[in-house]
């Protein structure tokens, strides 16, 4: 399987080239960099992306309080993970880098405060 | 009246103030004051949730709450005091004085010794544009809807169509289908893209949006809410080609569609603007024509990143710092930067000679290329020169000019290699 | 059932201005209009002059009634607290055609008995109006010819008739009259069945299918489709009176003048439709008015526009203005082919209706109580420095802008809601008090705007407009 992988680390946007099976990589090609190879080699076994969204904020003048996922979680469970923060409610106050959902979806990643409430 | 008197005066607490105050603290500036129109500080960036800011300045990814946060943070430590919920109302340069109005103190007159103005843009709309057609509900610029959902909790629209690939446009897109909405189509009229590659492929491809380029929307439809849009391709001069015509039902149009310097104030303060970029003409210092008023951040030039604008903001921040210790230099000899050939303008637009720091001079191309050489030039010295492998309209560029070598006027030109 | 002597369809200028003169009166008076507010359809988008009625038809009743009008406008801008201004208009022959034209439009001025038209040569003319084709081979000037808010102009009229006693239902469709014995006995609506003596049918440009409803639809009314550009106050080149095109036979053409608030107006067209509800704003529309303007002022720039809007003018089959009351129905009063003078002469249609009424026999008697002063929202933005500080301090509402681009505070958005037949809406704060007018066209303030309307109404965020049913501006709360 070939895929063509636009890089996104820099706004370079190299076109990157990866040939392979599964997670098995048999060549990459067009990156200029190492982070571009790196993100090559990660966006064709297993895509990951960071998360942001807002969650319900109880107590306080804002109703939103503003999430992340604290390292980039596969990208086929953003999804998922929305479903659960839709429910997901924080009361004040809050810090960021909080603590709103451990491990979230099982992803090994937690998501936290981006914002102040 | 109510009165309060400082050094340094910044209007608007966005990235560019914060970043502003920060270095006119560091700068020794003793009384910092920011005035904020909104209830909190962060500006734009407190509706911009999503990650990617930060990148070059902090080298790894925040959200823009946090990297507000960052600066806002430093800037309080440092001791900046910040008037909320007030809305200036003019600056006048020879008075060194702004007034604004504020719901606790009413009337405020802020005397400074020297002004930064933090203001940020606006976006342009619909009416701008003159997108023909009814004029029903659900039709928002990007950042309107933006604040909406992510500030207000109030969710805009179910069946999008987005007009421009502008960043805001992008974000948006992915935020909207992310919350359940469908985006149907982001059109482009120009046959490239006008936001970051990277808002391309994880705003519209991750989410199956189709982007189409060199098309536009040729007449929204609907008596009360939006019904639908006709999407047309575009021919070589950006005109309709009628029998592309497609109609795509929805329920909202959002327009990403260009930003514009917020400068009413700075047209009222009658300081010199520039035409090409609706913010006022800076020196390197980030000095306006009236000398107390300096000026940074998205109210001089739009730009693609806010590292750039922290950068920016922070030599205008230190700048007026120093104006108001006296200690600026502003007697040397003057010369313009100017834009040459493949550039659209640059900034600043002026160059003091007597400064002892290179001069980085920012600019944006008029067409995307690859394989090019951006040369800086006094007559026909080449004063810098740096090949770059691609430019776009859509990104930033800059040139670092050692301004020992500074004879003349500077021009900027891209060069294509050979 | 409500009860009432007299039914108001339609609440625009006209029908607004009939309902004040009648609230002079002791009399019950209910206006009824199928918008969500006063003023909703042609009275909003004109091009918000008040004529003098210099080219009207000699002898017809408009001609009587804008010519009465004009001025009665100094006083009653000043009763009702609306903004008026007397510019004046000049109407300047580009070409040798034109210029020939010049006595016979004057000669009609004069037969409409508006006898203070002047001749002005070129150079006068480009003196007062510097940005002028500097072709101009001279014109006339029309110094009543005056601007004014045609928004706060009907707003004004509704309140001050609210406040003398005047009941209005908005949204609110009527759908039938019913008649008993050649008489007005009741008129049905979407929502209460209302039993009156008289219906005054000011309905524009539905004012036929009212008529038809009673079996008097002698003729039929179709859209005629003005479209118009609001330039920036910055805009780069501007006018500082009304400037008219000489008129042909087919049109009286595109003008360009200031608004009261220091936009441009540049506009209209004049598109002859079918369809009623058809307000699309078209390329060929705006490239028309582009290249027509450009005659009079070379150098005006509609890239500069803040934004564009439409009307329909109530373009009567066969034409003319004319007011009926029949034998065989009593109490029934129509009103029809009221178009684009219809702003100018809503004071003197209101007294025209009230005493032909009164000649067919309606007895009337005064208020000894009638209110006749009307004070609007004030504007934050017109106050010197002092009053402004003095406004903020009473009132801490007026020290928080909401709407940066037109600097209007929470408290003036405020008022606009809570006083007599108060904004719900979006528009009706926009027409109200001017939030979103502004080159930012609310990509600011509406999110406020949406919030402050959601809270002083108590209504959850889904069912704010803006402006009739079906205009909701968010679906509903994310979280």
């Amino acid at each position: 399987m070939v895929k063509n992988i636009i890089c996104t680390v820099c706004p370079m946007g190299c076109h990157i080239t990866v040939e392979g099976e599964g997670s098995e990589i048999a060549s990459i090609s067009g990156f200029t960099c190492p982070r571009g190879e790196a993100y090559g080699r990660q966006e064709f076994a297993h895509p990951v992306r960071i998360l942001t969204t807002t969650v319900r904020c109880e107590g306080g003048e804002q109703e939103l309080l503003p999430v992340r996922s604290r390292q980039p979680i596969p990208k086929e469970l953003l999804m998922d993970c929305m479903d659960v923060l839709r429910k997901t409610a924080v009361h004040t106050p809050v810090k960021r880098c909080d603590m709103v959902v451990e491990n979230i979806c099982g992803c090994g990643v937690d998501i936290v405060a981006s914002g102040e409430a | 009246m109510y009165e309060i008197k400082c050094d340094v005066a910044i209007i608007g607490a966005g990235p560019a103030g914060l970043s502003a105050a920060v270095a006119a603290k560091k700068e020794g500036a003793e009384e910092v004051l920011l005035i904020e129109r909104d209830t909190s500080i962060g500006g734009i960036l407190q509706q911009c949730i999503h990650p990617g800011f930060g990148l070059t300045y902090f080298k790894e990814e925040l959200t823009g709450p946090e990297y507000a946060g960052r600066f806002g943070d430093e800037a309080l430590a440092l001791g900046t005091k910040v008037l909320l919920d007030s809305m200036v109302l003019e600056v006048v340069p020879e008075e060194n004085a702004v007034y604004c109005v504020n719901a606790a103190y009413g009337m405020t007159k802020v005397c400074a010794k020297s002004i930064v103005l933090a203001m940020g843009c606006r976006e342009r709309t619909r009416a701008a544009i003159q997108i023909p057609g009814s004029r029903p509900a659900g039709i928002y610029t990007a950042g309107a809807a933006q604040r909406l959902i992510n500030r207000q909790n109030a969710m805009v629209g179910r069946e999008v169509v987005i007009l421009g690939s502008g960043d805001i446009g992008m974000i948006m897109a992915r935020r909207m289908s992310l919350e359940g909405a469908h985006v149907k189509a982001v059109v482009e009229i120009m046959d490239f893209l006008a936001g970051l590659t990277r808002n391309k492929v994880q705003c519209l491809d991750d989410f199956g949006i189709p982007l189409k380029l060199a098309h536009t929307i040729t007449r929204i439809v609907g008596s009360q809410r939006v019904e639908g849009v006709y999407v047309a391709a575009v021919d070589e001069h950006r005109k309709p080609i009628p029998e592309t015509e497609e109609y795509i039902p929805c329920d909202t149009l959002l327009l990403s569609v260009g930003l514009i310097p917020e400068n009413e104030l700075t047209c009222k303060a009658a300081v010199k603007m520039s035409c090409i970029t609706n913010g006022p003409e800076v020196n390197q210092y980030m000095q306006t024509s009236a000398p107390c008023v300096f000026a940074c951040g998205n109210v001089v030039h739009v730009n693609d990143l806010v590292d750039n604008v922290t950068v920016e903001s922070m030599r205008a921040g230190a700048c007026a710092a120093r104006y108001a210790k006296g200690e600026l230099d502003h007697d040397s000899r003057v010369v313009n930067a100017v834009p040459g050939n493949h550039v659209r303008y640059l900034c600043p637009q002026y160059i003091c000679c007597g400064g002892n720091e290179d001069v980085k001079l920012f600019f944006r191309v008029l067409a995307p290329d690859s394989a090019v050489t951006i040369i800086a030039r006094c007559g026909d010295e080449v004063i810098a020169a740096k090949k770059v492998k691609r430019v776009s309209p859509g990104e930033m560029e800059h040139i670092l000019v050692p301004i020992q070598k500074v004879t003349g006027d500077v021009t900027v030109e891209i060069k294509k290699e050979e | 059932m409500l009860k009432t002597n007299v039914v108001v369809i339609g609440a625009g200028a006209v029908g607004c201005a009939v309902a004040r003169e009648l609230s002079k009166y002791q009399i019950g008076v209910i206006v009824v209009d199928k918008n969500e507010d006063i003023g909703g359809d042609a009275s909003k988008s004109n091009s918000a002059i008040i004529h003098t009625g210099y080219d009207a038809s000699p002898g017809t009743l408009e001609s009587q009634l804008v010519v009465a009008a004009n001025p009665m406008y100094d006083q009653l801008t000043r009763d009702l607290d609306v903004p008026f201004r007397r510019i004046g208009a000049i109407l300047p022959a580009i070409t040798q055609e034109q210029f020939e034209k010049l006595p016979a439009i004057k000669e009609k001025a004069f037969n409409n008995r508006v006898y203070d038209v002047e001749y002005k040569t070129g150079p006068e003319l480009l003196e007062m109006e510097p940005n002028l084709n500097p072709e101009v081979k001279g014109g006339l000037y029309i110094p009543r010819e005056s601007i004014i808010d045609p928004f706060i102009w009907v707003q004004a009229l509704a309140e001050n008739a609210n406040e003398n006693g005047v009941a209005f239902l908005l949204n609110t469709r009527v759908t039938g009259i019913t008649t008993e014995n050649g008489k007005v006995r009741s008129v049905q609506t979407t929502g209460e069945e209302i039993e009156t003596d008289y219906v005054i049918n000011a309905a524009a440009l539905y004012c036929d299918e009212i008529a038809a409803m009673v079996g008097k639809a002698d003729y039929f009314v179709n859209p005629r489709k003005g479209q118009f550009y609001i330039l920036d106050k910055n805009a780069s080149c501007q006018v500082e009176h009304i400037v008219l095109p000489i008129p042909t036979k087919l049109t009286k053409g595109k003008l360009m003048c200031p608004t009261i608030h220091g936009n441009m107006l540049v506009g209209p067209t004049a598109e002859d439709l079918e369809d009623k509800t058809d307000k699309d704003i078209t390329t060929e529309g705006l490239e028309s008015i582009e290249a027509d303007v450009k005659r009079l002022i070379p150098n005006v720039n509609v890239r500069e526009t803040v934004t564009q809007y439409c009307g329909l003018r109530p373009n009567r089959n066969p034409e003319g203005l004319h007011f009926d009351m029949w034998d065989d129905l009593e109490g029934f009063v129509n009103l029809s082919g009221v178009r684009s003078t219809g702003l100018t002469l809503s004071p003197a249609m209101g007294k025209y209706v009230v005493q032909q009424m009164m000649n067919h026999g309606l007895e009337l008697t005064f208020k000894e109580n009638f209110v006749k002063n009307r004070k609007g929202v004030v504007r934050f933005h017109e106050m010197d420095r002092d009053a402004q500080e003095k406004l903020a301090a009473e009132n801490p509402a007026y020290g928080r802008v909401i709407c940066r681009c037109e600097t209007i505070t929470e408290g003036e958005i405020l008022d606009c809601i809570h006083r007599p037949l108060g904004a719900r809406s979006m528009d009706a704060v926009k027409r109200r008090v001017r939030a979103g007018m502004g080159r930012c066209q609310g990509g600011f303030c509406g999110p406020k705007v949406i919030e402050l309307l959601a809270r002083e109404w108590n209504m959850p965020v889904e069912q704010v407009r803006k402006n009739n049913e079906g205009s909701y501006m968010v679906v509903g709360r994310m979280r």
